[in-house]
């Protein structure tokens, strides 16, 4: 196996003019570069959504708030939803996905490169088109009218009768057309683990990432697929006379409910399953020993793609379910906490006995560990259905999922891009900006998130613009808005670095973890074909059998 | 997180505090709930203690420079506990919200139960009691339930347009009004008094100020309340100024006010409007200065409202806001 890095001549190392590049970022089909795109673009929506964020949160500042009408701030918090999800928590991803999958299984693009391109442009343009309803949404009237039905958009709000105008239209296909991105990339990152790994590379000797990007792409190929279905009914309603969820005609709410959340539940392990991938790679590298139990890492993630498919309805504990329903979708919310529970003791494990180095993508990871424990205890409360009918659609529920969103993938994917920075871009981030971030991003994190449960216990609903004083909501409110501002300047301080590290990192070189997976054998970027000698393999770790040929791994696994 | 979720159960802190129960359902949410914080907190305090323990014991040393830690690849006893013991733990809570689900959602309905229809609209509450032949809007008004003899409420949910939920935290979690899906819930208050809560689902544009208000009474002053109720609006004879501007203008076809010419059940029943301390669902205080200024204007002081303004004259707000000040 090589480790010599060989670069190859070819259209990226000579740099054409602008104009030209350009012209080659727009029709490449190389999934290093469509990665990136992936990852620039979700990088440009999450300030957007942030955006979006801090318009809510100085409205709510304080009770009977007049920052913004109620409309403006029903826009914002369906776009910010459907932005976060779809726009930016999805592509980023994918981008890794699209970087990483190859690189570490030894081959030299994906399956399907020009599939992988139509994917991202599709994406992208539903993404545009959902902001281009600011400008159209009104149609002929010229008014801005985004979508404010909310990210769930729960009928009968969406039908004509209460949705008028265009704005339902631009969520609807904008969902429609990014979801037809989403199962073709699904579709090529299955494809390309399961054809495209080097010799040598079972599948039990896959990276972890591998394992755990295979389950996530099965699960958008299963829950994509009622997404889409649950749009194309909702235009029929709007526009052909259909009656799915028209009340009025004898059409069902409730199936709405159904189709969105057999999507929606699924929908955060799409999500969180890659960040479980990145810190499964990150921890076990910082702390200087191989993954703990790998084998039952890799059954746990299975486990949790099957179980997260029979969960949905607890988003529906309080539609009124029959006892027996709902007694059903508590066990097995409940028993998912199993196989996330052994995930949590294996990274612990993998620290145990080990090394710690606290460089900026540990400290993610540490965070992340932290997190992800409080946003499970808390999913256990909210699993607990006569707890959930109190908590859901407060703004515990709203914590808890930002725990999940913000604390752990947010965090795995921050994680993520500190870790592999170097071999992308061939230069190191600055480290203290690193852990600059990591700190401002975390104190606001825990100011905003710790203390937005405690508004929700005290009886304050979601998606309200405005209340009354004298709930007791006031102060917790203020601290929730404080925290805000760390975490914006925290990515300010991020999205900093990643450019002045560009041009002014110090070079970085194939190998600057002493890390042990095939991406750190080529380098730093990696050339157009990845390899200049396709890689072979005797264990999980080949760069560790290289490096310690008197104890290599092979000899255990 | 989880040591404040405890001092907050301490009732002051909010009138909306859902770890202040007053009725049977949120009282029994509120056990299970403080067992599942047990339960939550003691794996909080095992896991996070490993994981701070891991991180300080096993931080790199720079004399451990150059050399790699032993590489310890699994333990089949290590899965194998942390396997089963979540397991037990997670058959525990399981059957331990089973059994709130059940005695919350399988409650027999007593004979002395009192029937109320709850309608959603965007954003307003009509409460209807079918055997008392009473209807009202915005404020509900239930008797109290001593447990030696049980008086519960048993609400029908049901919605004119879009999903609302139903939510007063020191009574009962919530539940969700939808179109074409009734649904029904019960309390049973064990104190009197004035339970405030809101609409849990989002409604449309005025979700925020869709609030509720439960006046939770002593039999007497419950029955006292049904009888006036059930009055029509008024005896006088002589129709007022305001009272034919009313029915001349599209007011009407919204309102009703029984015993007169106006039948609309598009908004609140106003025959007794003036025995409710709120109107517009709980946003505004009802003053006379208040409710001219709804009148004149509803979106100055609820946007999104569904009401329109009318375009009246001031001296015809007068005479309208003369004749609602009638209504009681």
């Amino acid at each position: 196996m090589p480790t010599e890095s060989i670069s190859l001549t070819g259209p990226i190392a000579t740099r054409g003019p602008l104009l030209e590049q350009l012209h080659q970022w727009v029709t490449t089909v190389d999934h290093k570069r469509l990665g990136l795109l992936y990852i620039f673009y979700a990088v440009v929506f999450l300030v957007i959504g942030g955006v979006e964020a801090t318009i809510m949160r100085i409205q709510l500042i304080r009770p009977l708030n007049n920052f913004v009408s109620p409309e403006v701030f029903n826009r914002m918090f369906t776009m910010h939803g459907t932005t976060m999800i779809f726009f930016v928590a999805m592509p980023l991803v994918f981008g890794f996905a699209n970087y990483l999958v190859p690189l570490m299984i030894g081959a030299r693009d994906m399956a399907f490169p020009r599939l992988n391109a139509f994917s991202f442009w599709m994406t992208a343009f539903g993404g545009i088109f959902l902001y281009f309803s600011f400008i159209g949404g009104d149609g002929l009237y010229g008014a801005g009218n985004a979508p404010d039905v909310g990210w769930f958009a729960y009928a009968p709000l969406t039908s004509q009768t209460f949705s008028q105008g265009h704005s339902t239209d631009f969520w609807t296909l904008s969902l429609l057309v990014s979801g037809i991105g989403s199962i073709g990339t699904a579709i090529n990152i299955i494809a390309t683990i399961f054809c495209l790994r080097c010799k040598g590379m079972t599948l039990g000797k896959m990276p972890l990432l591998a394992w755990l990007n295979l389950t996530m792409g099965g699960l958008v190929i299963l829950v994509i697929g009622p997404l889409t279905a649950a749009q194309l009914m909702l235009l029929v309603d709007r526009y052909l006379g259909g009656h799915f969820f028209d009340t009025q005609a004898g059409g069902s709410a409730v199936i709405w409910m159904h189709f969105f959340w057999i999507f929606g539940h699924p929908e955060v392990y799409v999500l969180v399953i890659p960040a479980f991938a990145f810190v499964s790679e990150i921890v076990p590298v910082f702390s200087r020993k191989a993954i703990f139990g790998y084998p039952i890492m890799v059954a746990a993630t299975v486990g949790i793609g099957f179980i997260s498919m029979s969960v949905w309805a607890h988003h529906m504990f309080t539609v009124g379910m029959s006892s027996s329903g709902n007694t059903f979708f508590v066990l097995s919310t409940m028993a998912i906490a199993v196989p996330t529970g052994i995930k949590i003791f294996n990274w612990l494990a993998t620290m145990w006995g080990g090394q710690v180095h606290f460089r900026v993508p540990m400290l993610f990871c540490i965070a992340f560990l932290f997190q992800f424990l409080i946003a499970g205890l808390t999913g256990v409360m909210l699993a607990a259905a006569p707890f959930d009918w109190q908590l859901t659609a407060s703004y515990f529920v709203v914590a808890h999922f930002h725990y999940v969103i913000v604390g752990a993938i947010l965090f795995g994917i921050f994680a993520a891009f500190y870790y592999w920075y170097p071999k992308m871009s061939g230069r190191m981030y600055n480290e203290r900006f690193g852990q600059l971030h990591f700190w401002l991003f975390t104190i606001g994190f825990h100011l905003t998130f710790d203390f937005m449960h405690i508004p929700g216990i005290l009886g304050m609903p979601r998606r309200i613009y405005t209340y009354e004083p004298g709930r007791g909501w006031d102060s917790w409110n203020l601290i929730v808005t404080i925290g805000v501002l760390f975490q914006a300047v925290g990515v300010l301080v991020f999205v900093g670095n990643l450019l002045w590290s560009y041009w002014r990192g110090a070079i970085a070189g194939s190998d600057p973890w002493d890390a042990w997976t095939l991406e750190w054998s080529t380098s730093s970027p990696p050339p157009a074909y990845n390899f200049a000698r396709i890689p072979e393999v005797r264990s999980r770790r080949p760069l560790w059998d290289l490096k310690h040929p008197e104890d290599p791994d092979w000899h255990y696994e | 997180m989880l040591i404040p979720a405890f001092i907050l159960a301490v009732p002051p802190l909010s009138p909306t505090n859902i770890f202040a129960p007053a009725s049977t359902p949120a009282q029994s949410i509120f056990d299970l709930s403080l067992f599942v914080l047990e339960v939550t907190g003691a794996i909080f305090v095992v896991v996070f203690s490993l994981l701070a323990y891991a991180v300080v014991k096993f931080r790199k040393r720079s004399s451990s420079e150059g050399r790699e830690p032993a590489q310890v690849y699994g333990s089949s006893q290590l899965e194998l506990a942390w396997t089963v013991i979540p397991v037990l733990i997670v058959v525990t809570l399981f059957l331990a919200a089973a059994r709130v689900i059940a005695s919350v959602q399988n409650a027999p309905k007593p004979d002395s139960a009192i029937d109320v229809t709850v309608i959603g609209h965007q954003f307003w509450w009509e409460y209807r009691y079918p055997s008392l032949k009473v209807v009202t809007a915005n404020e509900l008004h239930i008797p109290v339930s001593d447990p030696a003899h049980p008086t519960p409420t048993f609400l029908t949910l049901l919605s004119a347009d879009t999903d609302h939920s139903f939510w007063v935290p020191r009574l009962a979690g919530k539940t969700d009004l939808i179109p074409n899906h009734p649904n029904s819930m019960w309390v049973d208050p064990h104190e009197t008094g004035l339970f405030l809560g809101q609409c849990a689902q989002y409604c449309g544009t005025q979700h925020a100020m869709m609030l509720l208000r439960v006046y939770v009474q002593t039999r007497d002053e419950f029955d006292r309340w049904i009888r006036e109720q059930s009055q029509p609006a008024q005896s006088t004879s002589v129709i007022s100024e305001g009272q034919k501007i009313f029915e001349r203008t599209a007011c009407i076809n919204c309102h009703a006010v029984a015993g007169t010419a106006a039948n609309g059940r598009f908004g609140p029943d106003l025959t007794h409007l003036m025995s409710r301390d709120t109107f517009a669902s709980g946003a505004a205080p009802n003053t006379p200065a208040n409710l001219r200024q709804w009148i004149k204007d509803p979106s100055a002081i609820k946007p999104g409202s569904k009401m329109p303004a009318m375009g009246l004259s001031d001296s015809e707000l007068d005479a309208v806001t003369q004749y609602m000040e009638t209504l009681r």
